[in-house]
């Protein structure tokens, strides 16, 4: 197996290798470098870092469980599965983690007011959280699409005092809210502060959310060894942009042990009706930086298609994209039905509602399992909570009586 | 001398300045848009503004965001783009930028492109999400000088930053009139003032100014200054509000005429 060196991508550009990189406009620049100042020079403090970790453990409740699911590995009679609960961080998702960080660092810049766009809702939660803690504006780019399948999440953010801005182009989901969130960033620059919720975006964002997601893998590290006294055999996270999957792998790349990113393939890579970036994408740039993109022969980008509106997105982090090419992480994908699938017995057999996102992960997993030995350890990264998906479950549920 | 220079000496001796019209290429199709440009041209448009339709322009308000997608719907990709630059250079020899973000660019393939963009006379290249830190890529198999690499500068731009971009471009630079995507409102004349002065302070390039300008006093406020003025959402929205109209060249050409009457100022 190919290890990996940890801290030599990215270089001081921003490149992992032949991708990542800073593709904006000439008015985000300045305001790109100086945030990557900014966090170079403020991220290493120790006042800054005493008072994010201070955050972690007494606001989010960190450090979260790893919890052995004994009846899950039961019943696919395999590996021992182990869940890394970040569902149960604050605000229902590892998404808290970043936003804590980057909300810290744009009021150390004297910046008031954030921006972010959202998916799922879980960043747009997570980011208005922590502009309500820290007293800050705050404004979330949400889809249309995505508003009508996460209901609750909107209603969340606007309970946390921030105001929910409707997107609707494109098809309504979490690539046209970033295109909306650059473009409002393009305007409001010099006072705001754009709150990049997955390891994507110009570089130093994929560094700096990296970084502040990396306490999922420390932690998950340090319990898995107090548990069983072992490492892992494996580790399994969902991927839409990668933030979960870089947070929980990152601390583990120089062990010699297998990484899995599981993609959304909708309703099957070969229906083109999917979100499977690196599985079916090619190189491209989107939103910033240099990665696997869905495109057609023109460099158009393609709507991506999935169940999770987490994952429902085109591109991917450009160190998944290096992580792919390396063979370091090896990059699978779950179609809608397994991941439903997955989200029942998970309810069923260990008492747990996860994310849509994160079921993905949890049904590559017992896929994995079956194919182990009962004494190998798989380490999930369960990245959110379901409370968010309960209509989208039930509305398949009524398709599926229908039919 | 290529035809970017040569426009703007020629300006100058006649104490015009340039009027650069930026127009989304095959907007509302492809036949119709070779008609509007040319009738563009014959009115006094000085320099072409080419617009390679994209997916996810992220740097344009919404005029040119829609017509971006009909354009799409049309088939227009950079294989068009070309085909219609070199209809147009059999009719005109006005100065043709290509306005693009980077993924279509990159997906034709950088020295396919240069190569193809050469031989359709095309004379300069825009690329608004490709700052200088990430050009190399595409210019390094740019052997000669032929194709220019117009730079965008920001407000937001400090001024050694300005310096550094001025040196790495050629034809023009393009100043951003405000922090805000295309076709946003409000322009103050008084802080562009200002930032032309430095800018002609470090650089020989001509600089044109362009996002938000699109009455006839805009451009006369503008020109009274700048070298050149872009006007880009402005003929956009003329398209976007004409399109059944079967006359729709002539209301662009009488758009462009009575802008071009603006740039004609002896004030400087």
């Amino acid at each position: 197996m190919n290890t990996f060196t940890i801290g030599s991508y990215p270089d001081s550009k921003g490149h992992f290798g032949p991708y990542g990189g800073r593709y904006v406009a000439e008015t985000l620049m300045p305001a790109i470098l100086e945030l990557e100042e900014a966090y170079n020079q403020i991220g290493n403090e120790q006042a800054f870092q005493s008072e994010f970790q201070k955050l972690l453990r007494h606001y989010v409740g960190r450090p979260t469980p790893l919890f052995h699911a004994k009846r899950l590995g039961n019943h696919v009679k395999g590996a021992s599965i182990f869940l890394k609960r970040e569902d149960l961080a604050h605000s229902g998702a590892h998404k808290i983690n970043n936003t804590l960080g980057q909300a810290l660092l744009a009021r150390h810049m004297g910046k008031q007011k954030l921006i972010a766009e959202t998916g799922a809702g879980q960043h747009g939660v997570a980011t208005a959280t922590a502009a309500a803690l820290l007293g800050m504006e705050c404004r979330i780019f949400m889809g249309l699409e995505d508003i009508r399948r996460q209901a609750a999440n909107v209603q969340r953010m606007k309970l946390l005092g921030a105001e929910v801005m409707p997107v609707d182009s494109g098809s309504g989901t979490l690539k046209d809210a970033m295109n909306e969130a650059m473009r409002f960033w393009v305007g409001a620059v010099r006072d705001t502060f754009y709150v990049i919720g997955s390891v994507a975006g110009p570089h130093p964002y994929p560094l700096m959310v990296r970084n502040f997601q990396k306490i999922i893998g420390i932690e998950a590290r340090r319990q898995i060894l107090e548990l069983t006294g072992n490492l892992p055999n494996m580790l399994i996270a969902c991927v839409g942009g990668g933030s979960n999957a870089m947070g929980l792998f990152y601390p583990f790349m120089e062990d010699s042990i297998e990484m899995v990113g599981v993609e959304a393939a909708g309703k099957g890579i070969e229906t083109g009706k999917h979100a499977a970036t690196l599985t079916a994408g090619s190189l491209g740039v989107l939103h910033g930086s240099k990665s696997y993109v869905l495109q057609d022969a023109n460099g158009q980008i393609l709507e991506a298609h999935s169940i999770s509106a987490g994952l429902d997105y085109p591109g991917v982090g450009p160190e998944h994209a290096l992580l792919k090419d390396l063979g370091r992480v090896h990059y699978v994908a779950v179609d809608d039905n397994q991941a439903i699938e997955a989200f029942h017995k998970l309810c069923k057999l260990e008492g747990i509602i996860p994310a849509l996102e994160s079921a993905h992960a949890v049904a590559q997993a017992m896929i994995e399992a079956r194919r182990r030995p009962a004494t190998d350890i798989i380490v999930v990264n369960l990245s959110g909570r379901g409370d968010k998906d309960l209509n989208i479950i039930l509305s398949e549920e009524n398709k599926g009586k229908k039919e | 001398m290529n035809r970017i220079d040569s426009t703007f000496k020629t300006l100058k001796k006649k104490k015009e300045k340039a009027l650069v019209g930026f127009v989304t290429a095959g907007d509302p199709n492809i036949e119709e848009s070779l008609r509007i440009i040319e009738a563009m041209i014959d009115a006094g448009l000085d320099i072409l503004e080419l617009g390679v339709p994209f997916s996810d322009p992220t740097a344009d308000g919404p005029v040119i965001q829609r017509s971006s997608a009909r354009t799409l719907k049309q088939g227009v990709n950079i294989a068009v783009v070309f085909e219609m630059t070199r209809k147009l250079r059999k009719k005109t020899d006005i100065p043709i930028i290509v306005f693009s973000y980077y993924n279509p660019i990159f997906s034709y393939g950088i020295s396919a492109f240069y190569n193809d963009a050469l031989a359709s006379e095309v004379d300069g290249m825009l690329v608004v999400d490709l700052p200088p830190e990430e050009s190399m890529e595409m210019t390094s198999c740019w052997s000669t000088n032929e194709l220019s690499l117009i730079r965008l500068i920001a407000p937001t731009t400090p001024t050694e930053r300005m310096a550094r971009i001025a040196q790495s471009a050629s034809g023009f630079l393009y100043f951003v009139s405000k922090t805000g995507v295309t076709g946003s409102d409000g322009l103050d004349s008084k802080e562009i003032d200002d930032k032309i002065k430095t800018l002609h302070s470090i650089t020989q390039l001509p600089v044109c100014v362009g996002f938000g300008i699109s009455t006839a006093a805009d451009v006369k406020s503008i020109a009274s200054f700048a070298d050149g003025v872009v006007v880009g959402s402005a003929f956009e929205r003329l398209i976007e509000i004409n399109l059944d109209q079967p006359n729709l060249p002539t209301i662009l050409a009488e758009k462009v005429h009575r802008l071009k009457c603006s740039t004609k100022t002896t004030s400087v």
